[in-house]
């Protein structure tokens, strides 16, 4: 059972699995093709504008810084040239030059210092009290007295706080001596923290070994990557500047733009969260996903809803079909049969009649003196007797075999249901007594007329009163008839309580010729012939049987008669008077 | 009275002289005919028949059209008609044309004797009140 169900169902099946996923094939594909080439390419021509954009700042940034050096550089070597090495060793006059320099630069210069060629500090105007301070073995100096300027990294010094200077050598009465400045290390270093994009972006400076020139807003180790790297490049790509994306250490993308500062001796450098400098395209992407997911969501729910709603109403319509392709069936069935039936009776008829005839013309010789000796002459009597009552048989089963197709005395009429069903429940009260069979009625008082031929629902009643007193065993039972209004209809329920149909023979009980009962004893007509009436009427016959609990028929009457009916009925009634 | 002149008319042979020898037996005077173009002719020739029992089914000329025939050409003959039941129908039918009265096949004797016989009257009855008005047509005739 199971296993048809199964088979029955798979077509749907693989029809609904078929549906779902052609349309989520056809909705999704090109919704994630468009989102995701477009989503490549903008991302292409975003990290594009991205990098453009920090690479601009940065090389901006890379002037500011070059032009910040070189003008300090500038004033301070203007300042050596214009002034000689007696007049500068003049701590008043190095004081006025340093104010001077303040005043038109902001206290990025810090102080000045002139020392001699020995190393010592001769002259000293600032904060710090530094005067005298011996210079000879420090490698700024050293480097300072090799060339016309000098521009220190960033190291601690005799002071113990971080700064740089630029120092110019000049020469005076044959010996050298080097004017000093110091660069504000706060002032410069603002310059390249200024340089401060989204929550990640930062920038720092770094020397030729690597060491920290300003202080970096996050901790940086700059031995590793790309830092090394960006170190370890020549002296023509110098020049340039260089971006590249790399993971750090915490397995965080990040994007670095580095670019020389100093004729190469300092690297700046500035670095961001990858994720936070492209954080629009992240979003971009977020959100886009957002939508790919919720309309995949929504597309493939959509599908499944659709489809099994479109699935189950081709099988509700497939279902439909089978029913009435089965209606169609049984009652072209029922039809073709009733013209064998009604044919071939009327085949047999004629040689049953000449049969009962010759039987008749041997009765009437018998009559004759010759015979009335002869010994077995009651026992001839008898057995024409015989011939005509099978003939006579033979007759009533052709003319019901007949009825079964043709309209017989179909004259229309009010029918008074009831009234009906009470001469019929007399008409068996006689053989339901010995049956043992008691009958109870329930008619509804007010039950309208229908217009039918009143014998042919007599004779589809009679049977069903019959098939239900034939059900019952020795003990007898039980025959409920009712008669209700449902809607339309006029319901007649006969029940028994008797032996019932097995669920094998129930959707046969209808066919022509089909009997349980002995031969002789039934012509497995009478319910194909109430059907046909019935069905004729535009009713139905419903039956429900339970073996060993009886079995309950319902008997539908429209109670508006059909109009084939109606016309039907002009014909019959025109020869109404006439037939007997 | 004299016996019915009867015509019994059908395909079926051996039906038809089987019944004209009971019939026969019953003092009637039968003819035979087993088509309704042989059941003309044998009207043609005996113009005295009174009744014709006419089976409806036939090959070639019906049962119906014979009795159309019939009651055009010799509107005094009553016409019996026999059926199988599933030509009710048209029995009726021939009713409506004019004939006397229908029988089921296979029909019981007696009840075909009396019909016979009261059809036998009919005509008979019919045919003297036409003479009965001829002689009064013609005694007025003389008359004048």
């Amino acid at each position: 059972m199971t296993q048809t169900e199964q088979k029955d169902m798979s077509p749907y099946h693989l029809l609904k699995r078929n549906l779902v996923s052609r349309v989520i094939i056809v909705s999704i594909t090109p919704l994630i093709l468009i989102s995701f080439i477009i989503l490549y390419q903008f991302k292409i021509s975003y990290h594009e504008k991205v990098e453009d954009h920090l690479e601009e700042l940065i090389r901006k940034h890379k002037q500011n810084i070059d032009s910040f050096l070189g003008e300090k550089l500038s004033d301070i070597q203007a300042l050596a040239k214009s002034h000689t090495f007696k007049e500068m060793s003049d701590e008043s006059f190095l004081q006025d030059r340093l104010n001077i320099l303040q005043q038109s630069f902001g206290r990025v210069f810090v102080d000045l210092g002139v020392i001699n060629a020995e190393g010592k500090q001769v002259a000293y105007a600032g904060p710090f009290k530094l005067g005298q301070a011996q210079y000879a073995k420090a490698e700024w100096f050293q480097q300072a007295l090799q060339r016309e300027y000098y521009k220190s990294d960033v190291f601690l010094g005799l002071r113990g706080l971080p700064h740089f200077i630029i120092a110019v050598r000049e020469t005076w009465k044959e010996k050298k001596w080097i004017l000093r400045a110091t660069i504000d290390f706060v002032a410069f270093n603002n310059l390249v923290e200024e340089i401060h994009v989204g929550e990640t972006g930062f920038a720092f400076i770094l020397n030729k070994e690597g060491k920290f020139q300003t202080k970096p807003l996050q901790e940086v180790r700059p031995d590793s990557e790309p830092y090394t790297e960006f170190l370890g490049y020549g002296e023509k790509a110098r020049e340039e500047i260089h971006i590249v994306e790399r993971k750090d250490d915490s397995g965080n993308k990040n994007i670095y733009v580095a670019a020389f500062l100093k004729h190469g001796d300092w690297l700046l450098v500035y670095q961001q969260r990858a994720s936070d400098a492209f954080s629009d395209f992240t979003n971009t992407l977020k959100i886009a996903l957002a939508i790919i997911l919720v309309g995949g969501v929504s597309i493939i729910t959509m599908a499944f809803v659709i489809s099994r709603r479109i699935v189950g109403l081709i099988s509700k319509v497939d279902l439909e079909k089978e029913m009435m392709n089965e209606q169609i069936v049984e009652t072209g069935k029922l039809a073709s049969v009733g013209e064998l039936a009604s044919g071939i009776a009327h085949e047999i008829n004629n040689p049953v009649a000449i049969m009962v005839e010759e039987a008749g013309w041997i009765e009437d010789l018998l009559d004759e003196e010759e015979f009335q000796e002869g010994e077995n002459l009651d026992e001839f009597k008898r057995a024409l007797k015989q011939i005509n009552t099978q003939g006579k048989r033979c007759k009533e089963i052709t003319h019901k075999l007949l009825s079964f197709a043709r309209k017989t005395d179909s004259r229309i009429q009010d029918v008074h249901i009831n009234e009906m069903m009470e001469e019929l429940v007399a008409l068996s009260a006689q053989r339901a007594k010995y049956a043992n069979v008691i009958i109870n009625t329930d008619f509804r008082g007010d039950l309208p007329c229908v217009r039918v031929s009143q014998s042919e629902l007599q004779q589809v009643f009679l049977n069903l009163i019959n098939n239900a007193l034939d059900a019952m065993g020795k003990d007898g039972g039980e025959i409920n008839i009712i008669s209700r209004v449902r809607g339309d209809n006029i319901v007649i329920g006969i029940d028994d309580n008797g032996q019932g149909i097995a669920a094998a023979n129930l959707n046969r009980i209808f066919d022509p010729f089909y009997t349980t009962k002995p031969v002789g004893k039934g012509t497995g007509l009478g319910l194909s012939i109430c059907y046909g009436i019935i069905k004729k009427l535009g009713g139905e016959i419903i039956v429900k049987s339970t073996k060993g609990t009886g079995t309950k028929f319902r008997v539908y009457i429209p109670i508006s008669g059909k109009r084939e009916m109606e016309s039907a009925s002009k014909v019959n009634n025109g020869s109404k008077t006439q037939i007997k | 009275m004299n016996a019915p002149f009867v015509l019994l008319v059908d395909d079926e042979v051996p039906f038809v002289e089987t019944m004209t020898k009971r019939l026969t037996k019953r003092k009637l005077r039968v003819i035979m005919a087993f088509s309704g173009q042989d059941a003309l002719e044998k009207l043609d020739k005996n113009r005295n028949l009174d009744v014709v029992i006419l089976d409806v089914k036939m090959p070639g000329m019906d049962g119906i059209e014979t009795l159309g025939e019939i009651k055009k050409s010799y509107p005094l003959t009553e016409v019996i008609m026999l059926t199988g039941h599933a030509t009710v129908e048209s029995a009726i039918e021939g009713m409506k044309s004019g004939a006397f009265d229908y029988l089921m096949k296979p029909c019981d004797l007696e009840e075909l004797m009396v019909k016979v016989e009261e059809a036998a009257k009919k005509r008979r009855d019919h045919e003297d009140k036409i003479k009965e008005a001829q002689v009064k047509e013609a005694l007025s005739g003389h008359g004048v």
